[in-house]
């Protein structure tokens, strides 16, 4: 095991002001079991779990109560025990509405004991054993896109994974949760990577941790001091967006992902290091994926904490945990301040991939209207994609969405870093936003009229 | 002088072939096209909005006449233009009804409730995209104008963060139905006056919540246009709808209505 520095940068990227130092040494604290909690069937990409709890009945800690539906898909398990209440339309962070389990907490957690999957010894259990706990216990990738985990394990049968990258770049400003694991659950996050190891049959690992995060970079190298095998704790620049997967990649391998491939096309497979801890809690402890850690921050909350919380606390539950908010809060974020969601009120719940929510006052948020473009560049330059968002931008604001998609907007991450740097303040990652959600509705309507055309 | 003669003489010669071989291509290559199909477009009324499916009036002319089409999807022409075009054709006139945009939503900035300060894109599917929009409900008329900035007759204004049809000016082509992201733009009869304005299904105390004007399923406006049996309103989930096959005429129902969402024409057809 040695620590190396990555030598390969990507084009663009920017220095958004991190303000990690609000957070960052608060050691992770559990909140008190709220009283209700309100869990999404949709925490995850791809298809919503089935619900299989009706309201009125009652349910243990760990209780499947969604069923995986589909290939793309993860089951739910309840959080805490106590009642279903209802199952009702609830809006999620990112501002679609899907089914969610409410469930009233018992007082008494005691009285009801969690129901937990078989504890397994990674070092015995086989492949197939392991892969399939990973899918039964709910894990998916807890970075922020939620990709399910076990599908990303899977690989097709023609492509190998020769590189397993654990991503702890943690670019976001603010967010510290992934800091606080990697510095606190060292020892999980290596059980995760042997039991992926085995999965995967062995490829070697990356473990990818931004420059400005020392102390996991010394924890890290603690725990995996005596693991055998191709390891390597690559440091990256402090640059957003590193954490972005496609650029680790880059950073830690030198190898580019393809437009539209997955990283399984260049043999390599990134997992956030709070998934690898999850993995590791489901196999040896037997413990579904019912609670994450969350960063609570910004200058509008009293007290900035990371708080592991139940999946489905409400974002009121969280700010009162953290001492409320301060007189003045403009806005209210769920995740970074980069690509995280703006969320109208605070009866939304937590999901899997909530990593932070920030309560933001006038002083740290910037109100402004665009202006139009003023040919500078700064967003080519920023751009990691290499696109041309400036193009792209005026594209869309023409409507003329065909040359946006020939100017590649398809391929955008939507990270931001153009929006950002822009001295007209236009909102160029939101018209990217515009045109994706266009194209693919486009394709969307082509693909079923193609699918009833063969019908006839 | 000479050099003058030859440059006319040679002009001339160039000229004369020119317009012999123009003449020879107007004789053997001449396409023949159908007399109707100039006829046709004629009659059309020319707006080019698309409303039938097609790029143009030229080209619904063209597959009307080649029979591709049938008679009868010109909204703006309407009944007077399509029994024209079945006259050249030869064929019988389809029935037709005009049709006009119908906004399901009445919700405005005092009454249905914001729940952020949405400063992004002005454009409907964007403001959808943020967080789901900044109207609490989430099956109502977000306000940014896409379908106004679609409308090819200018018939539709944004007014206190509500859209609103002016049905004289709708020609129904059904351009805003397409564009509108809520999916709350509905065709309907131009004869129908009494409708529901709003699209939101859920239970009533979760539509009180969000919005005054917001109907609830209380069935109040079936009782009094004489009940299930007289057809005049269909329920979807909590949300009340004109069965426009059998449209309910009596005025009396708008002031019925508990939730001030059944609106007569009058209400929001002021014009510019």
């Amino acid at each position: 095991m040695k620590t190396v520095k990555s030598a390969f940068k990507f084009h663009g990227g920017v220095h958004p002001q991190y303000n990690k130092e609000l957070a960052r040494d608060k050691a992770i604290e559990p909140i008190p079991l709220p009283k209700t909690l309100a869990i999404s069937m949709s925490q995850h990409l791809g298809a919503p779990a089935k619900c299989i709890v009706k309201p009125g009945e009652h349910v243990a800690k760990g209780q499947l109560i969604g069923e995986r539906n589909g290939f793309i898909s993860v089951p739910v398990h309840a959080s805490a025990a106590g009642t279903v209440k209802a199952i009702e339309s609830r809006q999620g962070p990112a501002g679609s509405w899907a089914d969610a389990v409410i469930i009233e907490t018992d007082a008494n957690q005691a009285e009801t004991p969690p129901v937990l999957l078989a504890p397994l010894d990674w070092k015995t259990a086989t492949k197939d054993e392991l892969l399939a706990r990973v899918n039964d216990a709910g894990i998916c990738g807890m970075g922020g896109a939620g990709f399910p985990t076990s599908v990303k394990l899977s690989p097709p049968p023609d492509k190998h994974c020769e590189y397993l990258v654990l991503n702890g770049a943690e670019c976001e400003p603010y967010l510290t949760a992934d800091f606080r694991v990697m510095l606190e659950h060292a020892d999980k996050i290596r059980i995760g990577v042997e039991i992926m190891r085995k999965i995967l049959n062995g490829p070697a690992v990356r473990i990818a941790v931004e420059a400005n995060k020392p102390e996991a970079i010394t924890a890290l190298e603690k725990a995996f001091a005596d693991i055998d095998g191709n390891v390597e704790i690559v440091v990256l620049p402090v640059l957003y967006p590193q954490g972005s997967e496609k650029h680790q990649i880059y950073a830690a391998t030198k190898r580019l992902v393809p437009p539209g491939a997955l990283p399984i096309a260049v043999g390599c497979v990134v997992e956030n290091v709070g998934t690898v801890a999850a993995i590791a809690d489901a196999v040896t402890n037997g413990a579904p994926l019912v609670s994450r850690v969350t960063t609570v921050s910004g200058d509008g909350i009293v007290e900035p904490k990371n708080v592991l919380a139940p999946i489905g606390t409400s974002y009121a539950d969280l700010a009162a945990f953290c001492g409320g908010e301060h007189e003045g809060v403009r806005k209210v974020i769920s995740g970074g301040t980069m690509m995280g969601f703006n969320v109208p009120h605070l009866a939304i719940a937590t999901t899997k991939t909530t990593s932070g929510l920030l309560f933001l006052t006038e002083k740290n948020i910037f109100q402004y209207s665009s202006e139009p473009c003023i040919n500078c560049g700064r967003c080519l330059r920023a751009c990691p994609m290499q696109l041309n968002p400036a193009g792209i931008s005026r594209a869309v604001e023409a409507d003329d969405i065909a040359t946006a998609e020939h100017l590649g907007v398809m391929n955008c991450i939507e990270c931001g870093a153009c929006s950002f740097g822009c001295p007209a303040y236009r909102s160029i990652t939101h018209l990217c936003r515009r045109a994706k959600n266009s194209i693919r509705a486009r394709m969307a309507a082509e693909k079923a009229k193609a699918a009833a055309a063969k019908k006839v | 002088m000479t050099a003058i003669l030859t440059a006319i003489a040679v002009i001339a010669a160039v000229g004369a072939i020119a317009a012999l071989a123009l003449a020879i291509a107007d004789k053997y290559l001449a396409v023949q096209e159908d007399p109707r199909i100039g006829l046709v477009t004629a009659a059309l009324p020319g707006a080019n909005c698309g409303g039938c499916g097609f790029a143009g009036c030229g080209d619904y002319a063209r597959a009307l006449v080649e029979g591709t089409a049938a008679p009868g999807a010109c909204a703006p022409g309407g009944e007077a233009v399509n029994a024209e075009i079945a006259n050249i054709l030869g064929v019988a006139a389809a029935a037709t009804e005009r049709r006009v945009a119908l906004v399901k939503c009445c919700g405005t900035r005092a009454e249905a409730v914001r729940v952020g300060d949405y400063n992004g894109i002005c454009d409907c599917a964007s403001a959808a995209a943020t967080a789901g929009g900044d109207k609490g409900c989430r099956f109502g008329c977000l306000g940014y104008g896409a379908c106004a900035n679609v409308c090819p007759k200018h018939a539709i204004r944004i007014e206190d963060g509500l859209a609103i049809v002016d049905k004289r000016l709708c020609i129904g082509c059904g351009k805003c139905v397409a564009v509108c992201p809520r999916r709350l733009i509905e065709l309907v009869p131009a004869k129908a006056t009494i409708h529901v304005l709003c699209n939101n299904p859920v239970r009533g105390p979760e539509v009180t919540k969000v919005c005054g004007v917001g109907c609830i399923g209380c069935h109040l406006c079936e009782k009094n246009s004489g009940g299930k049996e007289a057809g005049h309103f269909t329920f979807n989930g909590f949300l009340a709808k004109v069965n426009y096959e059998n449209p309910p005429t009596d005025a009396v129902l708008v002031d019925k209505c508990p939730r001030k969402c059944i609106r007569e024409d009058a209400h929001f057809e002021t014009g510019h």
